[in-house]
């Protein structure tokens, strides 16, 4: 699969990783922040030093640069920045202009989530996800838990064997 | 008539300040704290402090008895959003976003937003219009399309000059609509020959643009 990411924080570093090590193709998108803070660390630090895809530094928003990641011959987008609406609106864009088959938003806000659902645009709260599979994890229900908690333990332990990037 | 504002800067402020004086109802909607006092206290108790792309915002807002919503942030995905939601979530019957980046335009419309407003593309117009050689002035994006209507003044040594409307290079999709010569409007044909000085009007897709400005002007 081709597949585009828009927001490179830890979630989608973790995913283009997970991607890119089955011998999918991913380009991952991150924007030109200005803040000081984000400038002195670099740019795509959560993307594993073993990544073999394309990193492009600009705004997910902007059609120039969802084309230079490839967008239009993309099986997949996924939009995982900070911001609800710029996911979104990531989202829409390589949906309803580049045609891209599947293309999923993370929305924060559970009521943005469901109305977008409903527009045919896929969302997932990460609200509601980690709420609901820690309450699960309290309540001992197996059936909801289990299954997403073995996963992801041996996602980690995959991460950690890791070496540490230099620097 | 009932407005909400989605946005307090000086665009939301000054927006909402001009539609009270013209007699209208008016709820502001500004995350800001500070930002939406100030506003309650140059305008009065029309202010609701909440971020509005919170659909809870918006119908506590009143939107959907709204006759129109306008978000004018600084921030245009927010834009959209907001515009969206009071669409889809409240059916407000009338949605207008303002665009930071006049290249918006065109997403938002695809994105089944029809009103846009970019004070950029406004400023370009008017700059371009000042301009002695370079008249060539998009008029408006023309609504429910993604077409605009594009001015042109035919110059001296340009490709079109002397030369017949039907030897124009538009791209596709393009077409001459009128042309304006001496103050009356002549009705195009592909033999009409085009003089300098005549003011060319032209429906084109947005995104042609560019070749539209390159067949008038080389």
């Amino acid at each position: 699969m081709n597949v585009v990411i828009v927001g490179c924080g830890r979630v989608g570093g973790f995913l283009a990783g997970l991607l890119d090590a089955e011998g999918h193709h991913v380009s991952v998108v991150d924007i030109a922040s200005t803040s000081p803070a984000r400038a002195e660390r670099a740019w795509f630090q959560h993307l594993p030093s073993t990544f073999k895809g394309e990193t492009i530094l600009g705004d997910g928003t902007d059609l120039e640069i969802l084309r230079q990641a490839g967008v239009e011959k993309a099986d997949a987008l996924l939009a995982l920045t900070e911001g609800d609406n710029r996911n979104l609106m990531a989202a829409q864009i390589a949906q309803k202009i580049f045609g891209v088959r599947r293309v999923i938003a993370k929305v924060n806000d559970p009521v943005r989530a469901q109305i977008y659902r409903r527009q045919g645009i896929d969302t997932f709260s990460r609200t509601t996800i980690l709420g609901t599979l820690l309450f699960a994890m309290l309540m001992e229900d197996r059936e909801v838990g289990e299954v997403l908690i073995k996963k992801s333990l041996e996602h980690e332990k995959d991460l950690a064997h890791e070496p540490a990037p230099a620097g | 008539m009932y407005f909400i504002v989605a946005g307090a800067g000086e665009v939301g402020f000054h927006l909402a300040q001009a539609l009270l004086e013209a007699g209208h109802e008016v709820t502001v909607i500004e995350a800001d704290r500070r930002r939406a006092s100030f506003v309650q206290e140059k305008l009065g108790s029309i202010v609701l402090n909440e971020a509005a792309d919170e659909g809870r915002a918006q119908m506590e807002a009143g939107c959907s008895r709204a006759d129109a919503l306008v978000a004018v942030t600084g921030d245009d995905a927010k834009n959209l959003v907001i515009c969206q939601l009071a669409k889809y979530h409240c059916h407000t019957p009338r949605v207008i976003a303002r665009v930071n980046n006049p290249k918006n335009e065109i997403v938002f419309k695809t994105l089944g937003i029809d009103e846009t407003i970019s004070s950029t593309r406004v400023l370009m117009s008017v700059i371009e219009q000042e301009l002695p050689t370079g008249g060539f002035l998009p008029l408006m994006p023309l609504t429910g399309s993604q077409l605009e209507l594009i001015e042109a003044e035919i110059a001296p040594g340009t490709p079109p000059a002397g030369r017949t409307v039907g030897s124009l290079k538009l791209p596709s999709g393009a077409v001459v609509g009128g042309v304006v010569r001496r103050g009356k409007v002549v009705h195009p044909h592909d033999e009409t020959k085009l003089e300098v000085g005549d003011r060319v009007i032209v429906f084109a897709p947005t995104a042609t643009e560019g070749e539209v400005r390159k067949a008038l002007f080389g």
